[in-house]
């Protein structure tokens, strides 16, 4: 069972928005939450909601995930973030019988064996580049002759979440530097030792792990991540950076940035379009998680002071407005945890799938009802926001405990799409009409 | 000292080799850390009534190199995922470590406790200091593996399988880290 956000206006006119987001009410509807602009602005998290930034030790160091956390309620101390189990799970004990895909679509393994399998990239050869964040891994999955297999690309790294392939080049992001390998998929069986670009990066392990892209304008995208939960920082942190593919002519592009783990440009506006991870420890409901979309260089997108749009923070939104931010153009979820987002451009899936963006929710920690852990379809109004978020791969999240946690989404050149798993170390690969099934 | 533990190391690789019963393959293990769960040598840790999943992360890591200590490298570079899962249960069910028979001086271990309580160590540790799932049981565990764990966490050294330490340690002074330790390898 999977759960989605549907709040009628009736109950946003009574007053009654933050009781009424019981998540379950729209289970498995083609929700259309309006977009976060067009939401009256919220006032303060109503009663039940704590204050934020008053409870947790004031010792907690800004990055620990505690801070923030409410004194005294049993419910918020069982919650934690949840650690994957180190051994990726064989191919047999993987859960694709469990994960539910809409009528018509298949769902396959398609590689694993990957501890802590992240981030996707694919080569123009078809290999796919897999990244990591707790183990010192970036896997190659190879096709050859037929036959899919893994090999370590790469190790030694540090938290190397990010990859990126672009005109034979792999870059790949480490916790505070980005590094290539050349002509990568020519050397998959000797590859040379990853050769640093770029390393004027913060070393903060909170939000630190990295997710990076390559534009349509040949630029390499790489955010920093604010250095804990909900913190004021220096101009170093909560940005996206792009630069040059050598690593030269850096420049921030935009900031208010909590944590990006997952972008991609619009195929038709060419716009830059990213997922952010919302504050935890405010509410069980707010902040939801963000589909923002950059418009202009400079756009601040109000984390820490602005929250979801139109939610002033109760600590450090004292005297900011929200109408002084770019807004979301859509809400992923409450600590839904939105992770990688792509477009979908491809020539196997229905129509109706063009150019929508897939995204693939890892699933809430800090939250006693989970929410997300699969695999959702944000549909886009002729303006750019969101029209409507809709289940795509559910089946993730059973009894409240996960049994594999979506990471990020990678389209195919034949249409197909592949979903990385961090906590079984697998990929998926999602298939539309009569397949023959390969790799089983 | 460390070529004799380099030579445990082969031993125990080529134990780990055959296919005898757990309790046979895990015994050169337990002769530096403790046939009953407490181990008696220096900065070595006691194992007893360990986390499954704690356990099994660290044999995991030491086998991948991602913490780093080399006769612990060594020993568990040759396991199989099937090995790791194997030992981490058996640490499991061993008898947890007890406390000194003495008690700790008073205001060392009130100066202790407060520090546990202050820096929450009792929310994921668990009240008790047991640990639950990935997070380990530190009540009583030896102290001079606490204080010497405390400081790599605290200078980066220890990185551990996630960064939750290396943030709670930041802002705890080696004076405190000495008091933790001595009341968590105390407390009753």
């Amino acid at each position: 069972m999977i759960s989605y956000l549907s709040v009628p206006r009736s109950l946003l006119l009574s007053g009654a928005f933050f009781t009424a987001l019981t998540l379950s009410a729209a289970a498995q509807q083609s929700a259309e939450p309006p977009a976060a602009a067009q939401q009256p602005p919220a006032q303060l998290p109503a009663a039940g909601a704590p204050p934020a930034g008053t409870a947790a030790s004031p010792s907690l160091p800004p990055g620990s995930p505690l801070l923030g956390r409410p004194a005294g309620s049993d419910a918020a101390a069982k919650l934690a973030p949840i650690a994957p189990p180190p051994i990726p799970a064989a191919p047999d004990k993987l859960p694709t019988a469990k994960l539910k895909v809409p009528a018509g679509f298949n769902i396959e393994v398609y590689a694993a064996g990957m501890a802590n399998a992240r981030s996707l990239a694919v080569g123009d050869k078809g290999t796919v580049f897999v990244g990591s964040r707790l183990v010192d891994k970036v896997y190659a999955i190879v096709n050859k002759d037929g036959k899919r297999e893994v090999k370590v690309l790469a190790s030694g790294l540090y938290r190397p979440n990010g990859v990126a392939f672009k005109d034979g080049t792999l870059y790949i992001a480490e916790l505070s530097k980005v590094s290539k390998i050349e002509e990568v998929e020519d050397n998959l069986d000797n590859p040379p030792k990853p050769t640093v670009i770029f390393d004027k990066l913060p070393k903060d392990e909170a939000h630190g792990w990295k997710f990076i892209g390559i534009g349509p304008d040949n630029k390499l995208y790489v955010p920093v991540g604010q250095p804990g939960n909900n913190v004021l920082h220096d101009d170093d942190h909560g940005l996206i950076r792009r630069m040059n593919l050598d690593g030269s002519g850096a420049e921030v592009i935009a900031r208010g940035v909590r944590n990006t783990v997952g972008f991609d440009w619009h195929p038709e506006t060419k716009q830059l379009y990213f997922t952010d991870n919302g504050r935890d420890w405010m509410s069980e409901d707010v902040p939801e998680d963000e589909l923002n979309r950059m418009t202009q260089v400079g756009d601040h997108f109000g984390a820490p002071f602005c929250l979801q749009g139109n939610i002033v923070d109760p600590e450090f939104g004292w005297g900011k407005s929200c109408s002084e931010y770019t807004a979301p153009v859509g809400l992923l979820g409450p600590h839904s945890a939105a992770l990688g987002m792509r477009f979908y451009t491809g020539n196997m899936f229905p129509k109706a799938y063009k150019n929508v963006a897939i995204i693939a929710r890892h699933g809430s920690w800090n939250r006693s009802k989970k929410v997300g852990g699969d695999v959702v379809i944000a549909k886009l109004n002729k303006d750019g926001t969101m029209k409507s978020l809709e289940p795509f791969i559910t089946g993730f999240l059973e009894d409240n405990k996960y049994n594999g946690r979506p990471v990020d989404v990678l389209p195919m050149k034949d249409g197909s799409l592949l979903v990385s798993d961090d906590y079984n170390g697998a990929v998926y690969r999602i298939t539309y009409g009569k397949q023959k099934m390969a790799g089983k | 000292m460390h070529k004799t533990i380099m030579a445990l190391a082969f031993v125990v690789i080529t134990t780990f080799a055959s296919a005898e019963p757990i309790e046979q393959r895990i015994a050169p293990c337990l002769a530096c850390h403790g046939e009953k769960g407490q181990s008696e040598t220096e900065n070595t840790p006691s194992l007893g009534a360990q986390q499954a999943p704690y356990a099994l992360i660290q044999l995991f890591m030491f086998r991948e190199k991602l913490r780093v200590f080399e006769p612990m490298n060594e020993m568990a570079k040759a396991l199989t995922d099937e090995d790791l899962r194997l030992f981490s249960d058996f640490i499991a069910k061993m008898p947890k470590p007890v406390p000194p028979g003495e008690n700790g001086e008073p205001a060392r271990m009130q100066r202790g406790q407060a520090l546990v309580q202050q820096h929450r160590c009792d929310s994921c540790h668990n009240p008790d200091l047991s640990g639950k799932e990935n997070v380990p049981r530190i009540a009583n565990q030896r102290e001079d593996y606490l204080a010497r764990t405390l400081g790599e966490y605290k200078d980066n050294s220890r990185h551990g399988y996630d960064a939750s330490m290396a943030d709670v340690m930041a802002p705890i002074s080696p004076e405190q880290i000495a008091d933790l330790a001595y009341f968590i390898a105390r407390m009753r």
